[in-house]
């Protein structure tokens, strides 16, 4: 591996970090609140083929990420209205979820098969975006961009801002929160209607960003990996882009690694496919070794609330 | 048509389990066949599956709805699961199954000798039973041509494989491409890189911008989509060809030419001869001469001499003249595969362990 890789390797990693960082940010802030919605693949995948199609229709790729914000906003709130409403159990609910985003998006997508879409290119000019050097600051989609504005506006609305205490305290102890006069169900709502939002813009970044066009399962399974990257990330919203970056990472050097053909092929290629799920069940077991209350999950995660009227 | 997906199969499975079983004797005309395509995708993928579908209906054609029904089971893995989707299938009455991927095989062979009035048709297939026949194409001999573009075309030199799995057809497919572009550039490279999937788009367009970033300025790919063909529309390199199906929309710069697979005439043929009772067991192995490998339009871009040669490559394959692997053929390891004047027999890389042609980076 030569030193000039390194800024295609970063160039490559980011871009593709980035939906799962979207996604779980999302994730992490419905968590927050307690609820656990692991319907994350579907909503993506909803967000893909509503991008898509907007893109494909109107061009307008502002439009197009709002459509999908929306509609995977939508695919959330059924899951919010079975769960919350209804206490239906978080777990099943949300893989249902995933089923009903996978098979919607399929059939909603057959007439915008085999057509590609425009990219979403970086807002800067191309002296700067395609600048040898400067690209690995100003090369970016601009939904690389948001993903890393997103990353200190969540930190600052859970960490600095009344809403955000109160979120964090419906995802803590839902009765206290209930019994001093919060609506818990109302905050959920929001909260699962957020993560869908982001994880329908999400979904946004394959059709604009990484693979031009809509096709069935386009998002392959990332969305799980979001869902680990939560965990994995203890819920704190810095800790999240180190894991999005760093699972980036190790995706990336595997295809790099199997394109250079000696040099740093120092691990056979199934090995390197393995590496992202050995690394996190190392960390997992980090994170376990090292317990302390900050780093665990909010104690109502996943927990139907039924106020006691 | 009917379009079943996997689960609906599962209960309809049930149901007709309940079934007498319909099958007919062998050898007798039938007045309707049922014949059903197991896919590992699904056909809106522009490739692989989209090629299969394409044979289908054009089977349908040609045969008419009178004497022909469909069934198709979309998004098999390739795995035990699969097992249970052909017996299903054999148990709701179908008379021929088509498995079309490489991957189905070893279940299709276990679930044959239950059903031996069913036929079942293996798609680039390694091994026969008396009611599993197996059909492929020739894909190698487009991959000869596609290489002789890239050999001409490529100004690094170097030119990349994406394949999906080290199977017999893919690797086959990396040497004829390689071994072509050699013949017009004697120091031509080829990367040949192992996705572990037939279809998963982010990493397929990854692994093309990782394989840009070292060199690589020619990306061919031997998965189901166009994924990699968009990075390097993207990225504006000299191009890259469609795998099954034409992919210019995709690509409309980058898209050089593409290997379009023709079922159509295959399916025809194998459905009509259980229509007439006189099916049998066999291998089916055609290629660009008998018209069920085409090389689609070549983009405006390429020079005329590139044409000219790459035309020269397909007549010659079709005239027999040229042989994809005709020697001398020496591997990455130095051993001679083929010495001058000799050629390595196509079956030749199904009964042995993968190789490389010399200047092949795996």
């Amino acid at each position: 591996m030569s030193v000039d890789l390194i800024i295609p390797i970063i160039m490559t990693l980011i871009p593709a970090a980035t939906p799962i960082l979207l996604a779980a940010q999302g994730e992490l802030v419905a968590e927050k609140s307690g609820v656990l919605n692991l319907g994350i693949e579907g909503m993506m995948l909803t967000g893909a083929v509503i991008t898509a199609a907007v893109m494909l229709i109107t061009g307008n790729v502002w439009l197009a990420i709002l459509c999908a914000a929306l509609a995977a906003s939508t695919a959330a709130l059924i899951f919010g209205f079975l769960t919350l409403s209804l206490s239906a159990n978080q777990v099943a609910t949300g893989l249902a979820l995933t089923i009903l985003g996978t098979g919607f998006s399929a059939l909603f997508g057959q007439p915008f098969t085999g057509k590609a879409v425009p990219l979403f290119k970086s807002p800067f000019p191309a002296e700067l975006a395609a600048d040898p050097f400067w690209r690995l600051f100003f090369g970016y989609s601009p939904l690389v961009y948001f993903s890393l504005a997103m990353v200190v506006l969540i930190w600052w609305f859970l960490q600095r801002t009344r809403p955000g205490l109160i979120l964090r305290a419906v995802g803590e102890s839902d009765i206290s929160a209930h019994s001093i006069g919060y609506s818990v169900i109302g905050v959920r709502y929001l909260a699962v209607a957020f993560g869908g939002a982001m994880a329908g813009i999400a979904g946004a970044c394959y059709p604009l960003m990484l693979t031009p066009q809509w096709v069935e399962r386009l998002t392959s399974g990332r969305g799980w990996i979001a869902l680990a990257l939560v965990v994995f990330a203890a819920w704190r919203p810095f800790r999240l882009l180190a894991g999005a970056y760093f699972f980036g990472l190790v995706m990336t050097l595997e295809v790099y690694a199997k394109a250079s053909g000696g040099g740093f092929r120092i691990l056979p290629s199934e090995a390197w496919a393995a590496l992202p799920y050995l690394a996190t069940i190392l960390v997992l077991v980090l994170i376990s070794m090292r317990r302390s209350g900050s780093t665990s999950a909010p104690a109502c995660l996943g927990k139907p609330f039924i106020p006691a009227t | 048509m009917r379009n079943f997906n996997r689960r609906t199969a599962l209960k309809i499975g049930g149901a007709a389990a309940a079934l007498p079983l319909l099958g007919a004797p062998a050898f007798a005309q039938m007045d309707k066949v049922r014949a059903a395509f197991v896919l590992i995708g699904t056909p809106d993928d522009n490739g692989w599956n989209f090629g299969h579908d394409n044979g289908r209906k054009y089977m349908l054609e040609q045969l008419g709805e009178d004497k022909v029904e469909t069934t198709v089971v979309t998004d098999v893995a390739e795995g035990p699961d699969s097992e249970r989707v052909f017996r299903e299938l054999a148990q709701q009455g179908h008379d021929i199954i088509f498995g079309t991927s490489y991957g189905f095989g070893t279940y299709m062979l276990r679930v044959a000798p239950e059903f031996p009035d069913t036929k079942f048709e293996w798609a680039t297939g390694s091994e026969m039973a008396p009611n599993v026949s197996i059909y492929n194409a020739k894909f190698h001999e487009g991959r000869a041509v596609i290489g002789t573009i890239a050999g001409m075309m490529s100004q690094t030199g170097v030119g990349a494989y994406i394949g999906s799995f080290p199977i017999p057809e893919v690797f086959m497919g990396a040497n004829a491409f390689h071994l072509a572009a050699r013949k017009v550039n004697a120091n031509f490279i080829t990367k040949v890189v192992y996705v572990d999937s037939w279809f998963n788009p982010p990493k397929e367009a990854d692994q093309a911008r990782a394989l840009i970033d070292q060199g690589v300025d020619v990306i061919t790919q031997h998965t189901d989509g166009p994924a990699a063909l968009q990075v390097a529309e993207e990225r504006g390199i000299v191009g890259g060809f469609g795998q099954g199906a034409d992919m210019s929309a995709f690509a409309p710069n980058a898209h050089l030419t593409s290997i379009i697979d023709i079922w159509g005439p295959y399916y025809t043929k194998a459905v009509k001869s259980v229509l007439d009772g006189n099916w049998t067991s066999g291998s089916s192995w055609e290629g660009l001469a008998s018209g069920e490998v085409l090389i689609g339009p070549y983009n405006p871009k390429i020079p005329a001499d590139v044409v000219a040669a790459a035309e020269a490559v397909r007549l010659g394959i079709i005239d027999g003249s040229i042989h994809p692997f005709a020697g001398p053929i020496v591997d990455t390891a130095g051993n001679v595969r083929a010495a001058e004047g000799d050629i390595v027999d196509d079956g030749e890389f199904w009964a042995n362990e993968a190789w490389y042609a010399e200047g092949m980076e795996v």
